[in-house]
């Protein structure tokens, strides 16, 4: 299971983040502190998992962002490697080669693809295609 | 309109966030923006309520304070258009969390959208509830998921069966409800419905062995066709990646997979075929395909495998450790730590591959590769693999240097057979990193050294060479010191040489230096220095020329600052200067250290027992028979050894019948030959004969370090060694004194035993033996040895002296602990020899 979903550039600011377990709010800073310090400091030539409390982190650097998810420790990391690369492509796509600019400006957004590509911390939906389409469908309704 | 009301767009409010140059600004320009949203939420400003929510939720990702908002959040969804219904949801999951209360307020809203008309509303409702609901109103709203996921609507499906999974989670009791619909949402076709239908029933198994069981017997067939659908599947674009269609939902299959087959051997045995299909088929070159892979590797590790599929699950790991992605490698290390218990001996064959990886440049892959060659030692491969990792300490960098000296000294010990292997790699590991060696294992390495009377002068005559060329590594100087300080005499006249040793010289002069250069090096601490100053005073009674000088070294530290130096270096000097005739027995020989106590105290667990291996047919008798030979032997050429020697490689004393030796009682490895079929003048009869070619076979794990390893890993293997009360002598049951017996007399010796047992410990009997000498030369080199059959437990404490004066005018008296296993049913028959 997913536990948090965080995308951070490297100076540690937070340009989404989603919780599927109870956090306060101090928590969560603490949390997303903590992570980018683990995260922004490893070297590239380092395995993409690393141990954090009692789960374990998944992340990738995508140009000035660190797309990071927090799992349990028995979940398959590479798995989640290849979950992050397929939310990379559908934003990539949503947003015609996308930036950070993007994602900051249109955040609401950006989080109703992640609601429809995980539900509960898990995967929803696996077809690149089937999730544009949905959010072609719930622009309309707006 | 309300003046106060903001009229930025949310775009403008970003924009003049983002242009802040300051975080004071930033706060002032938030301030604003909250101070207006205040004010439209408390004059209930419709017109602007979608705007401003959105900004709020950008003010709170920024990491302020926006508690005033929830409110504002139910309004929103309690609204009827889907714009606002939506704003209000994802406010609701951003802003709220479900320990706060006012989520309950949300639960009619839900239960309204839940059952709309407008399938889009539907899908938020369901959304929230999979992220955020409470056991409450998951509890409340259960038949209304539970009724959706029968709709025909994909999209409602799977977000119902995903929000199902929620509701699982946070009331498990309500598990059993959704065992049939998960069952039929294994049927469908569409991915996203199968995907989430596979986690409904993962999570089904977790929290309820009924369902486990239900979907065991209906899913199973339905998951290997699912599996065999996707893995030969043509090219489908919209699931590709990497060439393979879906692997998520492979995975995910495969993961349900395991949990079905996870202790069933018929289930197992359906899932064979597809499980080697996928194992073989998939290609390994894209990270899909290695998490495909993986994902079926920890399967086959999990279920009733056949041991075909189990080999190629391990093969496909090998592969992994050979692949040059660090994450593959990390991965692969994993799983392999966890195949270990399940089938050593196919991970023995990756053996080298593992051991390049402890030499990779990665920490967390170098951490993991050294774990794992760590349960991979046994005892055919602990040599080449010590000499591995010893070869790869030096080159290894200072973080990982601690770890692999740890491991590399638990390793020798559990494993070394022969105390000259063991001596030699601590010492390659001394001076190779000897700053790492913690205290216990260089203590330990001492009391073995002491414990191996022959390896003394090697042991002291490398160390001597190692310190030449490696002084800084500081427990390497301890050891030194302390072997130099109890054995110079060994060093200086090249006493006890191996064959393959070279020959060195050393005269006193130079041993004095090396202790001179440890005690004056900057670099030591004070450890070191007390250490060497003692060793200097051993070396000025054992070398009586240097005698002068080392006073004036040790007068250096009169002034020291440090007061045990001090200490030391004035009553040394005094010793040295004045008390010349008592300096010699000061400062003999160490007494053996106590090999056994001293892992037992380690371990923490108790004495490794003394019981001889074969046992014999106990006689019963009225006294303690004691059958000794007639008349003494010769002298035993080599010192006392310790009755607890539990590392008996070397040269178990002379084989041969006619010369007498010491028996080591434990008798572990004692190759001896039948002394029976020996000379008449070979004494030592060990009850137990074990001598005898039969005996050795039935000796169970035969080295020493089967003991200590009994203590670290198996317990059972050494019983409790302990406090049982000797019995032995019925005819002394009820009194609680027992009078002394004359265990032997003769013209020439006599000695006796006095008995007391401890109160409340009725089966441990300290026995007194005290001996005379009745004849008219003084014997030296006196030593007494007693066997005992495999129930009794001895220990014997070392003889208050060795030298018995003639004419009786003096006596020897030694201690023995003797523990009767079996108090009250077999009585003690014990043997003794004398080795005068």
């Amino acid at each position: 299971m997913i536990r948090f979903i965080l995308l951070q550039n490297r100076q540690g600011k937070t340009r989404l983040a989603k919780y599927y377990v109870p956090l306060e709010d101090s928590e969560k800073h603490k949390v997303e502190y903590e992570v980018h310090r683990l995260v922004v400091n490893r070297d590239p030539k380092f395995t993409n998992f690393v141990e954090f409390r009692t789960h374990k982190v998944i992340y990738r650097r995508y140009a000035g962002l660190f797309f990071s998810m927090c799992v349990d420790i028995t979940d398959n990391e590479l798995a989640y490697l290849e979950c992050i690369h397929l939310f990379v492509e559908i934003l990539d796509h949503f947003f015609s080669n996308v930036c950070e600019l993007d994602l900051v400006f249109n955040f609401h957004k950006v989080y109703l693809i992640l609601d429809e590509f995980i539900l509960a911390g898990e995967l929803q939906e696996t077809s690149k295609k089937a999730i544009i389409e949905r959010m072609g469908e719930l622009e309309k309704q707006e | 309109m309300n003046p106060f009301s903001s009229g930025t767009r949310l775009r403008d409010m970003i924009r003049a966030i983002r242009a802040c140059k300051t975080a004071a600004e930033e706060r002032a320009v938030v301030r604003k923006e909250c101070a207006s949203i205040r004010a439209a939420i408390s004059e209930n400003d419709q017109d602007y309520s979608h705007r401003n929510l959105a900004k709020l939720m950008f003010i709170h990702m920024l990491g302020y304070p926006t508690h005033f908002g929830q409110m504002e959040c139910l309004k929103l969804i309690a609204s009827s258009g889907f714009p606002e219904k939506r704003i209000g949801y994802l406010g609701l999951m951003l802003l709220l969390d479900e320990r706060q209360e006012v989520l309950m307020l949300v639960t009619n809203s839900l239960k309204q959208d839940l059952n709309h008309s407008n399938q889009y509303i539907v899908g938020l409702a369901l959304c929230a509830l999979g992220n955020i609901c409470s056991a409450e109103m998951a509890r409340d709203l259960t038949p209304e998921v539970e009724r959706l996921l029968q709709t025909r609507d994909p999209n409602i499906k799977k977000k119902a069966a995903l929000c199902s999974i929620r509701i699982i989670r946070k009331v498990p009791d309500l598990a059993e409800n959704f065992m049939g619909p998960a069952s039929s949402l294994l049927k469908e076709k569409h991915h996203g419905v199968l995907i989430a239908g596979v986690q409904l029933c993962i999570d089904l198994c977790k929290a309820s062995t009924n369902a486990l069981e239900y979907l065991r017997k209906n899913c199973t067939e339905g998951l290997v066709r699912i599996l065999r659908d996707v893995s030969n599947s043509p090219y489908a674009p919209e699931y590709d990646i990497a060439g393979i269609t879906d692997p998520f939902l492979h995975i995910r299959v495969l993961r349900l997979m395991r949990m079905l087959g996870q202790g069933d051997a018929d289930s197992s045995e359906y899932m064979n075929d597809i499980l080697a299909q996928v194992a073989t088929k998939t290609e390994s070159n894209k990270n899909a395909g290695n998490a495909i892979l993986y994902e079926c590797v920890e399967t086959i590790m999990g279920i009733e495998a056949t041991s075909g599929l189990r080999v190629l699950a391990i093969n496909i790991l090998g592969r992994f450790l050979s692949n040059r992605d660090n994450n593959i490698r990390y991965v692969a290390l994993n799983m392999l730590m966890k195949a270990v218990t399940v089938d050593s001996q196919a991970v023995q064959r990756h053996r080298t591959t593992i051991l390049e990886c402890v030499k990779d440049s990665d920490a967390s892959i170098r951490k993991r590769a050294l774990e794992l060659v760590f349960l991979l030692v046994n005892d055919t491969n602990v040599k080449s693999l010590t000499k591995e990792l010893i070869d790869y300490l030096e080159a290894s960098d200072q973080e990982f240097k601690g770890d692999l000296t740890a491991k590399i000294c638990s390793i020798v010990e559990k494993f070394s057979q022969e105390k000259l292997w063991y001596i030699d790699q601590m010492f390659k590991v001394l001076s190779l990193a000897g700053n790492y060696v913690k205290d216990d294992e260089w203590h330990a390495l001492i009391v073995m050294i002491s414990n191996a009377p022959d390896l003394q002068g090697y042991s002291v005559r490398s160390l001597y060479k190692a310190f030449q060329t490696s002084n800084e590594q500081e427990s390497l100087v301890r050891v030194t010191v302390w072997c130099i300080g109890e054995y110079g005499e060994m060093l200086v006249n090249n006493v006890g040489v191996l064959e393959m040793e070279e020959p060195i010289t050393v005269t006193e002069s130079d041993a004095v230096d090396v202790v001179e250069v440890a005690l004056k090096c900057h670099s030591s601490d004070i450890t070191t220095r007390a250490m060497s100053l003692v060793a200097l005073l051993k070396l000025s009674s054992r070398f009586p020329p240097t005698s002068e000088r080392i006073r004036e070294i040790v007068m250096h530290h009169k002034g020291n600052v440090e007061l045990e130096l001090q200490q030391r270096s004035i009553e040394f000097n005094s010793i040295i200067q004045r008390h010349q005739n008592i300096k010699s027995s000061l400062v003999e020989r160490m007494p053996v250290l106590d090999e056994s106590a001293y892992i037992g105290k380690r371990a923490g667990s108790s004495q490794a027992t003394l019981s001889a291996d074969k046992s014999s047919q106990p006689t019963s008798s009225g006294a303690s028979s004691l059958k000794l030979p007639n008349g003494v032997t010769k002298p035993p050429a080599s010192p006392l050894v310790d009755l607890l020697d539990l590392s008996s490689d070397d040269a178990p004393v002379s084989t041969s019948s006619t010369t007498e030796f010491l028996h080591d009682l434990l008798g572990g490895d004692l190759i001896s030959p039948a002394p029976s079929g020996g000379g008449g003048t070979d004494i030592l009869m060990d009850l137990l004969s074990i001598g005898s070619p039969s005996a050795s076979t039935d000796i169970p794990v035969p080295n020493t370090i089967s003991s200590k390893q009994g203590n670290a890993r198996e317990p059972k293997i050494a019983p409790a060694p302990v406090m049982d009360l000797l019995d032995g002598l019925p005819s002394r049951n009820e009194n609680p004194v027992y009078p002394s017996i004359m265990a032997f007399e003769s013209s020439t010796l006599k000695i006796t035993f006095s008995f007391t047992k401890q109160p409340g410990n009725p089966q441990v009997t300290v026995i007194q033996a005290t001996f005379t000498n009745l004849s008219s030369s003084a014997y030296t080199d006196f030593i007494f040895q007693a066997a005992v059959p495999k129930f009794i437990q001895l220990q014997l404490d070392p003889a208050s002296s060795s030298t018995l004066p003639a004419g009786g005018s003096g006596t020897i008296t030694q201690m023995l602990t003797v523990t009767n296993s079996q108090h009250g049913q077999l009585c003690l028959a014990s043997k003794s020899t004398l080795g005068p």
